[in-house]
């Protein structure tokens, strides 16, 4: 019976996704449950910091610039259809505070920073480190799994930030010492329009929950991951693969949640 | 009795959802003593270890550990527990992302209030117990697989346990390697008068060094005795074992179904 | 590597990431430049606002002077009430001439203020009385379609 087989297999898929979703859910509550340890001592969260935060730098950098200056290029090409290049400078700082900083920033940060992260747990947990830690009667979720969650989720914002700032910087590079955009008119006209409430500070909550999502999903992927060689590699690429749906589709419900209903 | 017992296993069954892994397992580790389990790969050694650690709950019979039943306690008092065993993984199992002087800390910083010169000198004398002083600002990576073994090795020790548990503590190692970690174990049970538990199946090595071996094979205890009645056992599969034949008891060919069949002649 | 190397890249990165907020704050945002400014209130009310919104500008003479801060529909006088908050460095007279604009053919909607010839300035609470609505595209569209199927009317007889 082929259909009847077709149907369990969706069943199997179903309850494992939600089985998945649960333990991932579980596992988030108690990393925060077993956090306090590592507040106490910060040299924790700050050595994650640095092999998250600071190791992701360049990519995010050199990539906001790169967007950034994509975005004012495309965007004097329309604007000036409709003679409003002095506009170009709303375009850019609102497509970036809002969107392209928080989801690209994610994005990058999830390859970048998120499969080294469950790589890293994955391995730790094939080589019996995560097994040694439990027998010394030290907690490994306390020890290892909440400082690497501070750490990217302290992260996140700031990287989301820096993409911002360094893709207005490109915007304003291209636009303005290029194509020659009034200089004037592109800061006033960005200075009227982005509001720090509703733009600015809405994008660092994204960027926050993004950071959430993508430290949880890497952590569990690692930390649940078959300790094996294929096991490790397959747990990294689903890091990647379900932290970018998940950063899109949060994308979109913040979005409607934030900007909707106006 | 049971004051210079340090554990015991009784009536011990356990099983991987129906299929049993351990039947009726009873053994004793006297206070002081270096105790080999021996057997198979997959003949439930690990698991073995991994019940005495409390991290597996039996489906009959109990662990005890100091005369306490292990999976019987809470999380707070399998942890209190936890603190006075040390065990030593297959591979060593140094944290990769931390030196070998933190690995060897790691504990201390973990479990007590020391202040940091104090565990420095401690640190230094595990290491040196070891033989391995000067390899403190080293990474896990930089070492060899038997410096490795040996850091680990100070690692356990490090907050003095009464039960030392070892996995496969000679796999991949080189001969001389395998002499000189053979030794440490026989060295750091008799001065911390603690009781060594050694899951190998480097038979000529651990003959060598413990005071008592269990033969398992296919989740069930085969045979026992000290080193020299195991050397003269008649037990077919003992034999088998100590001399490392290729067929006997345990036979050559896994179950296949009929050889002629297989090739197409039948 | 050493613990102070880390702790001096970590310390960068932190303060490199709020100075980037701190910049989008200031000199992005509208933090730095307006709501610092006080402020006194007025209201208008028009026919009709067309796409005008909370928060958007008001200008006089092409300078920001305020901000829309809401608008409410007057159920006694089927109106608009628009609510704004004008910087008090800005006085304005009190037959000042509020009229709803838009930049460029598409852009957002904001108010215009003519200052008229009153002696009198406008106070905190007061309102403005001349106000123009927003052109409605739909109505222009309205008025021209309707000028258009006039004429072949006029051509076939």
């Amino acid at each position: 019976m082929p259909v009847a087989k077709t149907i369990k297999g969706i069943g199997n898929r179903v309850i494992n996704a939600v089985w998945r979703i649960g333990m991932a859910t579980r596992f988030f509550f108690l990393t925060l449950l077993y956090s306090g340890s590592s507040f106490r001592r910060f040299h924790l969260i700050i050595k994650e910091l640095f092999s998250t935060g600071v190791m992701s730098l360049i990519i995010i950098i050199v990539a906001g610039l790169f967007v950034g200056m994509v975005l004012g290029l495309q965007g004097y090409e329309t604007l000036k259809r409709y003679g409003s290049e002095s506009a170009l400078g709303v375009m850019v700082a609102l497509g970036l505070v809002r969107e392209l900083g928080p989801v690209v920033a994610a994005l990058l940060f999830a390859s970048r920073a998120g499969s080294a992260m469950t790589a890293e747990i994955g391995l730790m947990k094939a080589t019996e480190q995560i097994s040694a830690m439990e027998m010394m009667a030290v907690n490994p979720i306390a020890r290892i799994i909440a400082p690497r969650f501070w750490a990217g989720v302290i992260s996140m914002p700031l990287l989301a930030a820096l993409f911002s700032a360094v893709g207005i910087f490109g915007g304003y590079f291209v636009g303005v010492v290029q194509i020659g955009v009034d200089e004037g008119s592109f800061w006033s006209q960005m200075q009227a329009a982005v509001d720090f409430r509703e733009d600015i500070l809405n994008g660092v909550i994204k960027s926050l929950v993004f950071g959430v999502a993508v430290t949880v999903i890497a952590l569990y992927e690692g930390y649940d991951a078959p300790p094996t060689a294929e096991g490790v590699s397959g747990a990294t690429t689903r890091t990647v693969v379900t932290s970018s749906l998940v950063i899109l589709m949060l994308d979109f419900v913040l979005t409607a949640m934030m900007f909707g209903g106006k | 009795m049971s004051s210079n017992v340090s554990a015991e296993i009784i009536e011990l069954n356990f099983a991987y959802d129906k299929r049993p892994v351990l039947q009726g397992i009873n053994m004793r580790f006297p206070k002081g003593k270096l105790i080999a389990i021996m057997g198979l790969s997959g003949c439930g050694k690990t698991t073995l270890l991994r019940h005495i650690g409390g991290a597996l709950k039996p489906t009959k019979g109990c662990v005890k550990v100091a005369g306490q039943v292990i999976h019987e306690l809470d999380s707070a008092g399998l942890y209190a527990m936890r603190r006075k065993m040390g065990m030593l993984f297959q591979f060593g199992a140094l944290f990769t992302d931390m030196s070998v002087y933190d690995n060897v800390a790691f504990q201390m910083r973990e479990h007590t209030e020391l202040p940091e010169e104090l565990i420095h000198d401690l640190v230094m004398m595990k290491l040196n117990a070891v033989g391995l002083r000067g390899t403190q600002n080293l990474m896990p990576a930089e070492l060899s697989g038997g410096m490795a073994r040996r850091v680990a090795l100070a690692r356990t020790v490090a907050l003095d346990p009464m039960l030392i548990m070892y996995d496969e503590p000679f796999a991949g190692l080189d001969p001389i390697s395998l002499t000189v970690v053979g030794n440490l174990i026989r060295s750091l049970n008799d001065a911390l008068g603690a009781t060594s538990i050694i899951v190998t199946h480097d038979i000529q090595e651990s003959l060598k060094i413990v005071d008592y071996v269990y033969f398992m094979s296919n989740g069930v205890i085969e045979a026992e005795g000290t080193p020299e009645e195991i050397r003269a056992s008649s037990k077919e599969f003992v034999h088998q074992f100590v001399h490392g034949e290729m067929d006997g008891p345990v036979p050559f060919h896994y179950p296949g179904g009929d050889y002629r069949q297989d090739l197409n002649l039948g | 590597m050493e613990r102070s190397t880390i702790d001096f890249w970590v310390g960068i990165f932190v303060v490199g990431g709020i100075a980037a907020l701190v910049m989008l704050a200031m000199k992005v945002g509208n933090l730095g430049t307006y709501n610092v400014a006080d402020t006194y209130q007025v209201h208008a009310y028009f026919s009709n606002i067309g796409g005008l919104k909370p928060k958007a500008s008001i200008k006089s003479a092409g300078v920001l002077v305020g901000r829309v801060t809401e608008i409410t529909l007057d159920t006694t006088r089927y109106e608009a009430k628009v609510v704004m908050n004008l910087d008090k460095r800005y006085q304005f007279p009190k037959d000042t001439f509020a009229n709803i604009l838009t930049s460029g053919l598409l852009g957002e909607q904001y108010i215009g203020l003519m200052p008229g010839g009153d002696d009198q300035m406008l106070t905190n609470g007061e309102q403005l009385k001349k106000t123009q609505s927003a052109m409605v595209l739909e109505d222009l569209i309205g008025k021209f379609l309707y000028s258009k199927a006039e004429e072949p009317t006029k051509q076939g007889k």
